[in-house]
């Protein structure tokens, strides 16, 4: 079995498990959407009472709010293993399991569980999405559309990224550290507004450090035709995606060194 | 007099057991107040960029900086979640032996929510208020600090006001104790609160930032007395006869919330459904 099929195969596993109390799926799905839609809110109030954050409108606002949330929901969903990696694998030793089968532990962690509860946060990214375009007096072309499906699957990559470092961090920490929350929850927070609003420190921090403008700001500026808020050249703007996959790489390369330097804590 | 000791002592052993327990998460504690100071700063930031772009507010950028600062610190005292103890209680069916104490069960779940929000918000409140108010000074970020409260008085009614929010923020948790009972899962009742407290607490947003015509239902409305009232009786934004009123409503909706914590309490124990197995 090829690895794609494996994958396959560990999500239809955990998709049926989690079907056998449908109740609680749906419970936990509408709660996990009430939470987040919260932070929607939020924006709706605080634009209710301004109309505007220094020239931006409210549609763009959502549009940028809505790319963000999609992409870390499904990143969230997806890497549920990397994300429980210290209390579940590491502290009990767990991982030794992994290590003796004939497949790549990231394989292995990536299937441990597909969270579909994470619906609900997906379902308001969309709705906040659906809000902003149907606000929004942008032209709908096919290019556009794309950008911004190469935008979310460049936040799922750079999200999934920030999971596998933090869990990495637990080869030498042993408990998974909620720092990395900071980066992902915290990461949606500020991402959700144009970056341009910020101190130059934390812009700079959100585009070289942690290439959290690649995914939502430079992408959404350029669909909306505001190339010239972000003060990078127009035509680089839809591809900077791409930094997402390549945080990603690097990402599972220092993995792979942790994985390298892990020793088993017994029993 | 000696009567009245003997009969609290049970509630004054539940409270002080929890808090000597929860003064244990140290560690917890510090990495929930960097993830606090760091989403305080990118809220301000946000805030910053709003107060920017228009020239009326309903509140001054220090007024809103202080308000958010103190939402971080005070974080904890909300009624975010069901007990977690309780909600085991409920799963294994050990919640009938509540029924067995020869104690006032409302009484009981009520001193332990309260201790709940002594130990724990004090860990945070304390770093939290000495950053903002004096850290940021030392490093130049004075803009972003937490200034001290509006006058003497306003001090003195802060303080009152924030009694009252432990002791209706504990009536809220309490009513979802009870629910969580008569609903036999923790879940939905977490589903459904929280995200209400966010909202209407101020913790969100500041609530005079709302708009306008939301302002009477928002003042009106019980879970303001959770975050809100002291807020701004702190910068001064409730003054005098205005401040006195607000802690009236944050009063009324304690009683309101306990007495109708101690009917359903009657009701949910009177019928109580155990699981078990």
């Amino acid at each position: 079995m090829n690895g794609l099929r494996l994958y396959g195969r560990y999500v239809s596993v955990s998709w049926r498990s989690q079907m056998q109390y449908p109740a609680s799926f749906i419970a936990t799905s509408i709660g996990a959407f009430a939470t987040t839609i919260t932070d929607f809110i939020a924006i709706w109030a605080l634009f209710a009472r301004f109309r505007q954050i220094e020239g931006w409108r409210f549609d763009e606002v959502a549009l940028l709010y809505g790319v963000i949330s999609v992409s870390f929901a499904l990143a969230d969903g997806l890497t549920r293993g990397f994300d429980v990696f210290g209390e579940r694998f590491v502290k009990t030793g767990d991982f030794d399991r992994l290590l003796v089968r004939p497949r790549s532990t990231a394989l292995q962690l990536l299937g441990y569980e597909f969270r579909a509860t994470r619906i609900g946060r997906l379902a308001q990214g969309m709705l906040a999405w659906g809000v902003g375009v149907h606000l929004s007096s942008v032209d709908w072309t096919w290019t556009a559309w794309g950008t911004l499906l190469f935008a979310v699957l460049g936040g799922v990559a750079l999200f999934s990224g920030i999971l596998v470092l933090q869990a990495t961090l637990a080869f030498w920490t042993v408990e998974s550290l909620e720092i990395a929350n900071t980066l992902t929850y915290g990461g949606v927070e500020a991402g959700q507004y144009p970056l341009d609003i910020y101190a130059r420190w934390f812009r700079n921090f959100l585009t070289f450090v942690v290439p959290l403008a690649c995914i939502s700001y430079f992408p959404v500026a350029s669909v909306l035709g505001r190339v010239e808020r972000t003060g990078v050249t127009g035509w680089l703007l839809p591809i900077t995606p791409a930094f997402g996959f390549v945080f990603l790489g690097v990402a599972l390369w220092v993995w792979g060194f942790g994985v390298r330097r892990y020793t088993s804590t017994g029993s | 007099m000696s009567a009245i000791v003997a009969t609290l002592r049970p509630y004054q052993a539940v409270f002080k057991a929890r808090f000597t327990l929860l003064l244990q998460y140290r560690a917890a504690a510090f990495a929930g107040f960097v993830t606090q100071c760091w989403w305080g700063g990118i809220k301000l930031m946000v805030l910053a960029a709003f107060f920017r772009s228009v020239r009326t507010t309903p509140m001054t950028f220090q007024q809103a900086v202080d308000y958010v600062w103190l939402g971080q610190a005070f974080l904890t005292l909300l009624p975010w979640s069901v007990d977690p103890e309780i909600a085991r209680m409920v799963r294994s069916g050990d919640v009938a032996y509540e029924r067995l104490r020869p104690l006032d069960a409302h009484a009981f779940w009520y001193a332990r929510a309260i201790a709940r929000r002594t130990a724990t918000p004090l860990l945070r409140a304390i770093p939290m208020v000495l950053t903002a108010g004096l850290l940021f000074h030392v490093f130049g970020m004075s803009e972003w600090a937490l200034s001290p409260p509006a006058g003497v008085q306003a001090a003195a009614l802060f303080f009152l006001s924030m009694v009252l929010v432990i002791l209706l923020s504990s009536a809220i948790a309490t009513l979802m104790d009870i629910a969580t009972v008569a609903a036999l899962s923790e879940r939905g009742v977490n589903a459904l609160v929280g995200p209400l407290v966010i909202v209407f607490s101020g913790s969100l947003v500041p609530l005079p930032l709302f708009p306008d015509w939301l302002q009477p239902a928002l003042r009106l409305q019980p879970l303001a007395g959770l975050l809100d009232t002291p807020f701004r009786i702190y910068g001064g934004h409730f003054a005098g006869l205005d401040a006195l009123a607000a802690l009236g409503r944050q009063a009324m909706w304690t009683i309101v919330l306990v007495l109708l914590g101690r009917l359903f309490m009657r009701r949910v124990m009177a019928r109580l459904q155990a699981q078990g197995g």
